[in-house]
């Protein structure tokens, strides 16, 4: 199997995770794909300065594209977006999307599902009333003390 | 200085996401027990893909360019670093979204009864 193969069935895997196994359905949420957004963003930056300096190199025959014999693979295009195969992409939101899911998911479980994050050092505390309960702060009572 | 390539860039991931746990107050170092339960599988399942992957031939990591700790003798220890770092910041950016922009994400306390708000 190639890197691209195991890449796409990897994602497809993990998408089944969240939905089914773990059912966090972090897919479904807005709040998953800015963070995801944002992760990709610094993936782009640190991997492709990994992979620009050829501290990754890979086997022609398991990419889309082709690692030079000699010098930085292309910034794009020859199957990679940033000086990385975008397989890397895949295995990147993969990682990612299995790592956020269980942590919601064990929060779902009461595993210190408090105290909730929030809110900014520049906005006063108390100011959000979002999630969570009225009141509710790391000492407090509540839910975040009984795990299962 | 080269040896020190790919431990700078991890180092760089860590710093780039862990301020936010002060300025946004993710609260997810604090809660390290959740945090290790969510990593360890991930972690698992990645560094053997990788290890796999470096021995079928894969990809390789150049050895000039990592301080030259190999776990098993295979996998370096910027690795297995990676595979904790990344993730990590993934927590990091999920709950530094939900500190600022309050979107719920799943995990919130059910509504109590008694205060009159049906979930």
């Amino acid at each position: 199997m190639t890197y691209t193969q195991i890449g796409i069935g990897v994602v497809l895997a993990t998408i089944a995770v969240d939905l089914l196994v773990l059912r966090t359905r972090l897919v479904t949420r807005k709040g998953f794909w800015v963070a995801y957004a944002i992760v990709l963003f610094f993936q782009l930056l640190t991997n492709g300065v990994l992979t620009w300096l050829q501290v990754f190199r890979y086997s022609d025959t398991v990419i889309v594209g082709s690692q030079p014999d000699a010098g930085p693979p292309p910034f794009i295009g020859n199957g990679r977006i940033a000086f990385q195969p975008f397989e890397d992409l895949m295995m990147g939101f993969s990682l990612c999307l299995l790592a956020m899911a269980l942590w919601v998911f064990w929060g779902r479980r009461g595993v210190q599902r408090t105290p909730m994050s929030g809110p900014p050092i520049w906005r006063r505390s108390g100011s959000r009333a979002a999630a969570g309960t009225p009141g509710a702060d790391p000492s407090g009572p509540g839910n975040g003390q009984s795990p299962t | 200085m080269e040896r020190l390539t790919y431990l700078g860039v991890l180092l760089f991931i860590f710093v780039g996401s862990a301020w936010l746990e002060i300025a946004l107050r993710t609260r997810v170092l604090r809660r390290w027990k959740r945090l290790l339960l969510a990593l360890a599988v991930p972690f698992t399942l990645f560094v053997i893909w990788d290890v796999w992957a470096i021995v079928t031939g894969h990809w390789s990591i150049d050895p000039d360019r990592t301080v030259g700790i190999e776990m098993f003798g295979i996998i370096p220890i910027e690795e297995l670093i990676f595979f904790v770092v990344v993730p990590l910041a993934s927590i990091l950016s999920l709950e530094a979204v939900r500190a600022v922009k309050g979107w719920p994400l799943g995990d919130e306390a059910p509504a109590p009864a008694a205060d009159g708000r049906a979930p």
